[in-house]
């Protein structure tokens, strides 16, 4: 990677704000997990491998996982963020593989909502 | 002249026959008494097909439906909507066919109340790429500093801002970084830039958070303090109890290296910055600026005397500017969206002066007795009762609130009347405790207040580096009467005698560790004083805690012989037979609580 200047930073966050709406890129949907040490304590990297598993299983390549830190509601953890195509985000708690499975399908796949693990949906407020 | 708005009237039979006409020669007399006739139009509509809900009206351009208009309603509307702007909330349509099928997380309390600022990247970038992070504006902020500000102009801004050092003292970010320029103005010695990231308290864990979360934030901010003091080199002195935070961190640095934000000539400029992790081996005292710093050069962690500050000769004699995670983690977005932006969140204005008032917001963790544990992002002015019953969700299995514990070891332990004090700097000081990097442990009605104190005194007896006197020797005579007071040995004077040893320390210990020490127990007598009275008088423990004090007791009106204790019992103190009444033989009791925790009656109670 060549060394940044202020024009190629410009630039550069441009191309990459691009990359992360999931609206222009080629994926439907996006998994973030919540790693951070709370998450990663009450068993994140299972459901990480649960997600991966899926993907891997069904040969899917439009649905992205990804990782990111705690989402601040720490007592509920293991946390992830589902983001579907033209859909605000939505956060799934107390996550086990089993339920998963059930997510990957119904919402991944199909863009239902499992109404039944989910905390809510859409953005915090940021300043 | 065009009408700045339009209300398009339904006037469809079902809403004419629910009074749609009347409603109309309302709102027309009512613009026309505020003089609105030429700016606002009202439309009548063919049916709008909702008649349920009738008489229905839509404004335009904002889109917003009102429903079941009542004529009484159109003076709140044109008042409110059309002179001020806002739409009548109890008029808006709220139906079941515009409701999602979950919450919106703005409607979820813990959510709704918190603001983000430092945590503004929290669960959406991944932390191990500092693409996610350019993509959110990373990195833009200094490259602003470097292109468009003089290092005087970011002083003065972050000054202006009224960004106040959020480990605990509270003392401004922008006098410290001026004085530590102008020390190295002045001695021409280089200068560094230190990160104290060796967040120490029980049950706090804001900045491991913010830098597992968001770790460029923390680079970045040092970066521009480094530009604006005038450093090359940088310090973040990490506990080696947070691996992850490190391994982000060390991943961070090495990406924004590739990158050229960090190392030689960044962003193509004549500024270089370096920066090193250094592991702490986790004494509690060396969060303390001196004893970090002399940690950092290798020596024993003891803080020295500080009639010479640190700015001016800290590290290796060197100016030194020490700030925290969350600190350095400001100072991105301040630079981006200027001092005003920042100012105008928290209390006071501080842009002449930035120690008038709290500006921002502040990060805490929260946990204890609280139903919602977690760690949370609130403007600073917010009171702690909103803190722990809206965010926090209240007390679990409907207990009472009894006492929150802010800033940390040191902190002081406030009771229900102090609720609805703001949560600032000052206040919290004023109350006899303090912001601290900010923990904050909620205890419930179940809680004993002399054995909270007990337990931080405990803590502090060993964190206490022994250096000097009235630290080392005063810990150790409070933790002693604690523990008398608590075996219910307690003798009255014992009070007043805790007292004036806190006021000693607070006089005379060297750093702040000793200086705030003695805050859980002057605060515990300042608020629970009954309780300290209770062990010692009447040899009780009002919480049901201190073991000495209390006895477990089977009600003889509830117990249905099931034997579920007597399994658990691991001392064999339960006896009776099947079915009938049990008892608790108290000279083999070790009072463990296992047997209130199995029993489905509520049969047993302590004494």
């Amino acid at each position: 990677m060549p060394k940044l200047t202020v024009e190629d930073l410009k630039n550069l966050r441009e191309g990459l704000r691009d990359k992360m709406n999931i609206r222009s890129g080629e994926a439907k949907a996006k998994v973030i997990v919540h790693m951070s040490t709370c998450g990663i304590a009450a068993g994140a990297r299972d459901i990480l491998k649960a997600f991966m598993d899926e993907i891997e299983n069904r040969g899917i390549t439009d649905i992205l996982v990804t990782t990111s830190s705690c989402a601040g509601l720490c007592s509920k953890e293991p946390m992830i963020t589902v983001l579907y195509q033209n859909q605000p985000p939505v956060k799934y708690v107390e996550l086990t593989p089993q339920k998963v499975k059930k997510i990957f399908e119904e919402h991944l796949l199909n863009g239902n909502i499992v109404k039944e693990f989910a905390l809510a949906s859409g953005s915090e407020t940021t300043a | 002249m065009a009408y700045r708005s339009h209300i398009l009237l339904c006037s469809g039979t079902g809403c004419v026959s629910c009074g749609a006409f009347t409603l109309k020669e309302t709102l027309k007399t009512e613009l026309q008494k505020r003089n609105l006739q030429d700016e606002i139009q009202v439309v009548t509509t063919g049916c709008q097909g909702f008649c349920a809900e009738g008489p229905i009206m839509i404004v335009q351009p904002d889109g917003i439906f009102y429903c079941q208009v009542k004529p009484s309603d159109v003076p709140t509307i044109v008042e409110e909507h059309f002179i001020k702007g806002r739409p009548v909330k109890k008029l808006l349509y709220t139906g079941a066919a515009k409701a999602t099928p979950i919450p919106a997380l703005k409607d979820i309390p813990f959510f709704a109340k918190q603001q983000l600022v430092v945590l503004r990247n929290r669960g959406l970038v991944d932390p191990d790429k500092i693409e996610d992070y350019i993509a959110v504006d990373g990195y833009s902020a200094l490259s602003k500093a470097l292109t468009e500000m003089k290092p005087e102009a970011i002083i003065a801004e972050i000054k202006r801002s009224g960004l106040r050092g959020r480990g605990g003292g509270g003392f401004p970010a922008g006098i410290k970084w001026e004085t530590c320029r102008k020390a190295y103005l002045q001695r021409n010695v280089e200068p560094v830039v230190i990160c104290n990231a060796d967040e120490g308290d029980p049950g706090a864990y804001m900045d491991r958070s913010i830098i597992e979360s968001d770790p460029h934030a923390v680079l970045e901010g040092m970066a521009i303090a480094a530009y604006a003091i005038g450093a090359k080199e940088g310090f973040i002195y990490i506990r080696h109890e947070y691996p992850l935070a490190r391994q982000r961190l060390l991943n961070a640095i090495e990406q924004a290296k590739e990158y050229g934000l960090l190392g030689e000539n960044i962003l193509n400029t004549n500024f270089s910055f370096n920066i090193e992790i250094v592991q702490g081996a986790g004494a509690f005292v060396c969060g303390e600026s001196t004893a970090l710093m002399a940690s950092l050069e290798g020596e024993v962690g003891e803080p020295r005397a500080k009639y010479i500050h640190t700015v001016e000769y800290g590290y290796k004699n060197r100016p030194s500017n020490l700030n925290n995670v969350e600190t350095y983690a400001n100072v991105p977005l301040i630079i981006l969206r200027g001092s005003d932006w920042f100012a105008s969140m928290g209390t006071g204005d501080p842009r002449e002066n930035p120690w008038n008032g709290s500006s921002g917001t502040k990060v805490f963790s929260l946990v204890g007795k609280v139903n919602n544990t977690g760690l949370i992002e609130v403007p600073m002015g917010i009171s702690l009762r909103e803190i722990i019953f809206d965010i926090g969700g209240g007390i679990p299995k409907g207990k009472k609130f009894k006492a929150v514990q802010t800033g940390g070891p040191s902190g002081g332990c406030l009771p229900e009347s102090k609720l609805d004090m703001p949560v600032d700097f000052d206040s919290l000081t004023e109350a006899g405790s303090m912001m601290g990097s900010g923990g904050m442990i909620v205890m419930d009605e179940e809680t004993c207040m002399v054995d909270v104190a007990r337990y931080f005194i405990s803590f502090l007896t060993e964190e206490s580096c022994g250096k000097c006197t009235p630290c080392r020797e005063g810990l150790r005579t409070m933790l002693d009467i604690l523990n008398r007071i608590c075996e219910g040995k307690g003798k009255e004077e014992d009070i007043a005698f805790l007292e004036e040893m806190g006021e000693v320390m607070q006089d005379c210990c060297l750093c702040a560790l000793g200086t705030s020490a003695p805050n859980p127990v002057l605060s515990t007598i300042e608020y629970f004083k009954n309780e300290y009275l209770e062990h010692i008088k009447n040899h009780k423990c009002p919480g049901g805690v201190c073991k000495e004090l209390i006895t477990y007791v089977i009600d003889k009106n509830k117990c249905d012989g099931c034997h579920a204790c007597t399994k658990v019992c691991s001392s064999n103190a339960i006896k009776g037979e099947a079915k009938k009444l049990h008892s608790i033989d108290t000279t083999k009791c070790i009072k463990c609580g296992a047997c209130i925790e199995v029993c489905t009656k509520d049969a047993i109670y302590k004494e």
